[in-house]
Order: C-alpha cells, then sequence, then structure tokens
C-alpha cells in the first residue's frame, strides 16, 4: 500500500463538519474533500453509494467554481464561448453546456443557469401600478469544474467583453441532495420547494436568513437538487438536511461511482482539451439551431466532426467477472489496439465492473465484443448503451 | 504460532516452515470496500518485497508484496467469491495465501504485534 503524495491544499468550509463525521480526506482538485465516512456510522464507498440509489446522499461540492455572467450582452457573449443556446435560455433554466477551444477541443464542462431577475411592478398607496414590472440586467450563473476553475475563469475573462461581468463567488459553499427521496426530505425543510423544480430548473429561496439558489440537477443519475450557499453558514444547511431520516452524507468516492454508472464523463478523464464534443457523444450539447450558423469557438473542427463522423468515440463497457478495468487500461479488438479506458471500476448497482472508453469508430456499436488488458490478462468486454443505470431525474408528472 | 507484521500492513503466522500471509485490518480499512483479490499462483516462488497480490476496492488497485521470500502452496479460494471477506475478516478468513518460508532469517525484520501496534499509533 502506498499513498498519494501530498499536494498543497485548502481546507472546504465544510471540513470540520466532514471530519466530525468520521470523513477520510484526501486531497483532489487544490482541497482536503471527503472520499467516504466512518464505516461504523454506516459509511464507505459502496454504502453510501447504495443508500444514494435508494434513498438520499448529501455531497459537498464547494470545490466546484460558481461564477456569475452578467451585462446586456452576456448571453451573446457566452454564447461566442459554447455551443449551448444561451439566448433562448429562460429565467430559471439550467442548461448543460461546454467550454471549448479554438480547435473544438473540450476545456470544461458546465452548468449555465438564466438568473435574470422579474423585477415587481410598483404601486401608489391606492394599488395603482406606477411603473411595470420588467427583466433586470441579464445574469447567468455558471458552475465549473473544480479543477479547471481557475483556467476557466482566465480564459472567459480573457474572451467575453469589457461590457461584461465575470465574478467569482468565492464565497458561496455548494453542496448536492440526490437520491430518489431527495424531493421528499427537501420538501420537510423547505416546504414547497421541489414541486417549483422540474429536472434542470432553478429558483431561490430564503431559509430563514440564508439566502439560498436551489437547482433540480446533479451528477448521479438520481433526482437530486444542488444547493448554493454563504460558506459560512453552510453548516446549517447540512446540519439540517443530514437531521432528515432519508439523508446520510457521501463522499466523493460514491460520487464517482454514481456518475459512472449514470454514463456521466468526469473532465479530466472522459473529457479533456484534446477531445471534441462529437467524440464525447455529447452531440446533445451542441445545441441544433446552432449546429450549422456555428459563431463558437471550435465550431469549424465539430462541424467537420458532425459531417464525416470521429475518427473515436466513447463507448460504455461491460466487463465480466469482478475485476475493473481502470483509467489508461487500453482496448483490443483481436490483436488490434483500438482504444483506451477513461474511467473504470466496479458497479455496485450491478454488481460487475463497468468502464468508459474511447475506440475507434469501426468498433464503438452496442454489442461489439472487444478485450481489455488489465495487468497483461486479457479481459472481455462488451460494448454497451449509457447509462449503465437508468436515470431517474424527475420531469414533471 | 507467532504472528508477524510489515510496515506495508501485511501480516504474517509462522508455523514450522510454512507462513500464512494477509493483509491487516487497518490496511482494509484504508483500502475500503474490496471488489476483486488477484492472488498469486499455486507454485510461484515470490521474492520477499515483490508483488504477490493485488486488492481492487471499489476505488482503486492496490499491490500487495510478500513479507517473506518462498513458495506459493495455497490460495484463498473463498475470496474468489467473496471479495468482501478480506473487509469484514481480514486477520482471519480473510487470508491471502500460504507459502514455504525459504529463508527464516527474513522474519527478524518484521515487527511483532505490540511494535506494529505502536507503529500505528504513530502514522
Amino acid at each position: 500500500m502506498s499513498d498519494t503524495a501530498s499536494e498543497e491544499t485548502k481546507p472546504l468550509p465544510l471540513d470540520a463538519w466532514h471530519r466530525g463525521k468520521g470523513a477520510r480526506m484526501v486531497p483532489f482538485a487544490g482541497y482536503e474533500m471527503p472520499i467516504q465516512y466512518n464505516k461504523s456510522e454506516g459509511g464507505g464507498i459502496v454504502a453510501e453509494h447504495d443508500w444514494t440509489r435508494a434513498q438520499a446522499g448529501l455531497f459537498d461540492v464547494s470545490h466546484m467554481g460558481q461564477l456569475m455572467v452578467t451585462g446586456e450582452n452576456a448571453a451573446t457573449a457566452l454564447e461566442e464561448l459554447v455551443p449551448g443556446a444561451i439566448a433562448s435560455l429562460k429565467p430559471g433554466r439550467i442548461r448543460y453546456t461546454l467550454l471549448l477551444g479554438d480547435e473544438g477541443g473540450i476545456l470544461d464542462d458546465l452548468m449555465v443557469t438564466n438568473v435574470t431577475e422579474w423585477i415587481a411592478p410598483e404601486e401608489d398607496e391606492d394599488g395603482n401600478v406606477t411603473k411595470d414590472g420588467y427583466w433586470g440586467e441579464p445574469a447567468f450563473y455558471v458552475v465549473v469544474n473544480g479543477a479547471t476553475k481557475w483556467d476557466d475563469i482566465a480564459h472567459m475573462r480573457e474572451h467575453l467583453p469589457d461590457d461584461v461581468t465575470l465574478t467569482h463567488l468565492e464565497d458561496q459553499a455548494l453542496i448536492a441532495l440526490q437520491g430518489p427521496a431527495a424531493a421528499t426530505a427537501l420538501n420537510r425543510v423547505m416546504r414547497g420547494v421541489p414541486e417549483q423544480l422540474t429536472f434542470m430548473q432553478s429558483t431561490t429561496y430564503d431559509f430563514g436568513e440564508l439566502p439560498l439558489r436551489i437547482s433540480r440537477c446533479g451528477y448521479t443519475g438520481e433526482d437530486g437538487f444542488e444547493i448554493s450557499v454563504p460558506a459560512h453558514q453552510v453548516e446549517i444547511l447540512a446540519d439540517r438536511l443530514c437531521a432528515e431520516i432519508e439523508v446520510r452524507p457521501a463522499g466523493l468516492g460514491a460520487r464517482d461511482s454514481l456518475r459512472l454508472e449514470a454514463g456521466l464523463p468526469l473532465y479530466g478523464h472522459d473529457l479533456t482539451a484534446e477531445i471534441d464534443p462529437v467524440s464525447a457523444d455529447l452531440t446533445f450539447a451542441l445545441s441544433k439551431a446552432r449546429r450549422e450558423s456555428g459563431g463558437y469557438k471550435g465550431h469549424a473542427t465539430i462541424a467537420a466532426a458532425l459531417k464525416d463522423g470521429p475518427a473515436r468515440f466513447r463507448v460504455g463497457l461491460i466487463l465480466e467477472g469482478r475485476l475493473p478495468a481502470r483509467e489508461g487500461a487500453e482496448v483490443f479488438a483481436g490483436d488490434t489496439r483500438i482504444g483506451v479506458v477513461t474511467s473504470g471500476g466496479f458497479s455496485p448497482t450491478l454488481g460487475h465492473p463497468i468502464a468508459m472508453a474511447y475506440v475507434d469508430r469501426a468498433h464503438a456499436d452496442e454489442g461489439t465484443e472487444l478485450e481489455v488488458e488489465v495487468r497483461n490478462k486479457r479481459l472481455p468486454a462488451r460494448v454497451a448503451s449509457m447509462p449503465f443505470v437508468p436515470h431517474n431525474y424527475y420531469r414533471g408528472s | 504460532m507467532p504472528r508477524y507484521f510489515t510496515d506495508e500492513h501485511e501480516w504474517i503466522d509462522v508455523e514450522g516452515d510454512e507462513a500464512t500471509v494477509g493483509i491487516t485490518d487497518y490496511a482494509q480499512e484504508q483500502l475500503g470496500d474490496i471488489v476483486f483479490v488477484e492472488l498469486p499462483e499455486v507454485g510461484t516462488v515470490l521474492e520477499a518485497g515483490k508483488d504477490a497480490a493485488v486488492v481492487e476496492s471499489v476505488k482503486a488497485a492496490s499491490d500487495v508484496y510478500a513479507p517473506i521470500g518462498g513458495e506459493v502452496i495455497e490460495v484463498n479460494g473463498s475470496l474468489e467469491d467473496e471479495p468482501a471477506l478480506v473487509n469484514s475478516s481480514a486477520e482471519e478468513d480473510g487470508w491471502f495465501f500460504k507459502l514455504t518460508l525459504s529463508d527464516k532469517s527474513e522474519l527478524e525484520g518484521l515487527m511483532d504485534d505490540k511494535a506494529y501496534k505502536s507503529f500505528l499509533d504513530g502514522l
């Protein structure tokens, strides 16, 4: 057994809270983060994973970058950096999109929420409207990956025009409540909030004195909420949510196995600056209207990949037995190396190993029989559709 | 039957010229949920300090080193179907393999129970 080399890390706002719950802390994205909680209190990666699939896990994702992009031209300015339709995004709606480089490589994947506020009409004492209600200054709340946030901020500051302001919300913490019981538990703490939201919608809420932004989204494949809260008060909220019988804290380990089962790519592993969105099977994140019109970085490369098909493709692999294939494992068709695993592990829900890999297009069809090499052994693997475990998002009744 | 420990968190029970090897309770706790154990084949001659087995947890793969040299004479087949035995009973039912001791003097550098406990306290 060997420990990973220590690196310069900062504590999260919930650091003491995690340690108080017996969390094992590891360096990740410049922070000390809980990988799992104490076994004696029901923790451990598999227990936290299973609990989140059955009830609700509370994840600290405060390492992620929370940004605000504001200004009259904010939407069009953002559209030059991402391929998603931002100008047509209605207030209170969230869109998953990608920050792209000049050559169409993925610099990061991110969530953009239109948080433009409705300013209520003004009335005189008799109730006559003296000023009509109107939408305030356009504002977009952007959540980016922790490991890439400083590069993202530099990239956006460099490319956004001067009349658009980028603010890093460094004093905000972010927690994610994920699982089929998340809405039930949240409704007991903040009555009426879950019913206001379906998947990919966002709202604000005053929890006592705490101003919150609550978004119905997450990265586990389950129904759930991400809650942005002032960092110095996040402990109050974490305690309150964990007081609900359905809610237990869950760490980075479970978050990773959940998102892998959900078929969701992880930046820095399944997505990098060398990979374009078409190869990454993220064509859905390329707004249809903008696939031809373009007007964003990397469009030429992406248009070509859409037309001709990519050379390689992100696929899911299902492995037999119990031996997992990890990142870096090579994928073979017969004697020919045709790809590489970018993330893999043992699926607690399915009871066998699963992986994501990039393989040559000719071998990317569902059902294709391939082999993965682990420690000089060839393991049979089959290309499978993703998600491996069906998504459970709440899209309205 | 004396039990020895290594600073890589393996334990060794020695009985005559034979030894049983596993990983310690501390090690399994550090590794987390174990989903697969790759054991050496019977007949393999292990060298002290070299790779002997691999433990796959949900999160990562970790090497287990041979604490002492010798020929593998038996492996714990139960781990094939139930790798979680290492989590639930690391220092008993979750043993990894048995080997013949090629050089008993290799035991001299290892810790006894008390020394290992104080080693853990210092971590």
